[in-house]
């Protein structure tokens, strides 16, 4: 595999991490999910009336389509909901892995950084590879880092706003600060640029769902992300020049007529 | 006996979480469960006794960002 990301032991091909909400359809899911050539797909648990099968047929769809499941902790305010949360879905859905979001602000959907610290904690000495949804704040990521978990998942911007990367100076920061450590932008990205631009950043990976789930054309923007993360990686990879202050000619200026 | 099952109180006939999924109509092995906020492991449904007032999330896979 060329350039693979590694998440807790596991290379992967693909640096697009997708959510299999607000679809219009199962089928365009199916089809946007495959357009995104993503390998991991994010899930959630949530009630339903007795008698009702609509779970066990979306699960039966991820299942067909053999992506690696990121099961979530959406929606949890408390440490003790977040934890329950993540050992239901280790069970029901067969695997450790677990994003933990646990959400303090009903407006912007921000962490609590205070309670997904302590979870963190919980569930990593519980064995669980922990993907935590936190903000840009360093030393929040310290002790996410320092409580177990191996990757750190920073938001952009407030999830389903679509405004992109909010806080560049600090999210370069973070980059620089964990060189070590997969970065994934979680929540916030609306188009393919500023998709590009967390990789041309260094990070390692961008999650992201209501970007393609509510656009006009689901499919073709889940294939649209895809290259554009791609063209971002490659552009990291490639070293982009620093940006300056003043002019810099391209044209040679030796050989230059009338001077 | 009246328990709350995700959020709803119900009447319920039955005295062990195992026996109240199939009460409910749920498919056992497509669900995970919770009793007072406290994972129930699927093995342990059977052995877990319900009481008045219990508070039962009972689960199910479903789409997520």
């Amino acid at each position: 595999m060329n350039d693979p990301l590694r998440l807790y032991d596991v290379e992967l091909g693909s640096r697009l991490l997708v959510g299999t909400a607000q679809y219009p359809s199962p089928a365009i899911l199916a089809e946007a999910l495959a357009a995104s050539r993503a390998e991991i797909v994010t899930v959630s648990l949530r009630r339903e009336a007795g008698g009702g099968r609509a779970g066990q047929s979306f699960w039966g769809l991820i299942r067909s389509l053999g992506m690696r499941v990121l099961p979530n902790t959406a929606g949890c305010r408390t440490v003790k909901e977040a934890v329950t949360t993540a050992q239901m879905a280790r069970e029901l859905f067969g695997t450790n892995w677990i994003k933990l979001e646990v959400i303090g602000d009903e407006d912007l959907l921000a962490p609590d950084v205070f309670g997904l610290v302590e979870a963190a904690r919980i569930l990593c000495d519980e064995g669980f590879a922990v993907f935590p949804y936190t903000t840009d704040d360093l030393k929040v990521a310290e002790k996410l880092l320092d409580a177990g978990c191996k990757v750190l998942m920073p938001w952009g911007a407030p999830i389903g706003s679509g405004r992109g990367l909010n806080n560049v100076f600090a999210l370069r920061a973070m980059r620089a600060r964990f060189p070590d450590t997969p970065l994934v932008i979680d929540a916030g990205i609306g188009a393919p640029s500023q998709a590009a631009q967390a990789f041309e950043l260094g990070y390692d990976a961008v999650l992201l769902n209501t970007a393609i789930a509510r656009a006009g054309d689901p499919v073709a923007m889940a294939k649209a992300f895809a290259a554009a993360c791609e063209a971002g990686r490659a552009a990291f990879l490639a070293q982009p020049i620093e940006p300056r202050d003043m002019a810099a000619p391209s044209t040679p200026v030796i050989g230059q007529a009338f001077s | 006996m009246k328990i709350v099952v995700n959020g709803e109180t119900r009447d319920v006939k039955s005295s062990d979480l195992s026996a109240l999924i199939v009460e409910l109509d749920f498919s056992p092995e497509f669900v995970a469960t919770a009793v007072n906020e406290t994972f129930v492991r699927a093995k342990e449904r059977r052995i877990c006794r319900l009481s008045e007032g219990d508070k039962v999330e009972i689960l199910t896979p479903r789409q997520g960002g």
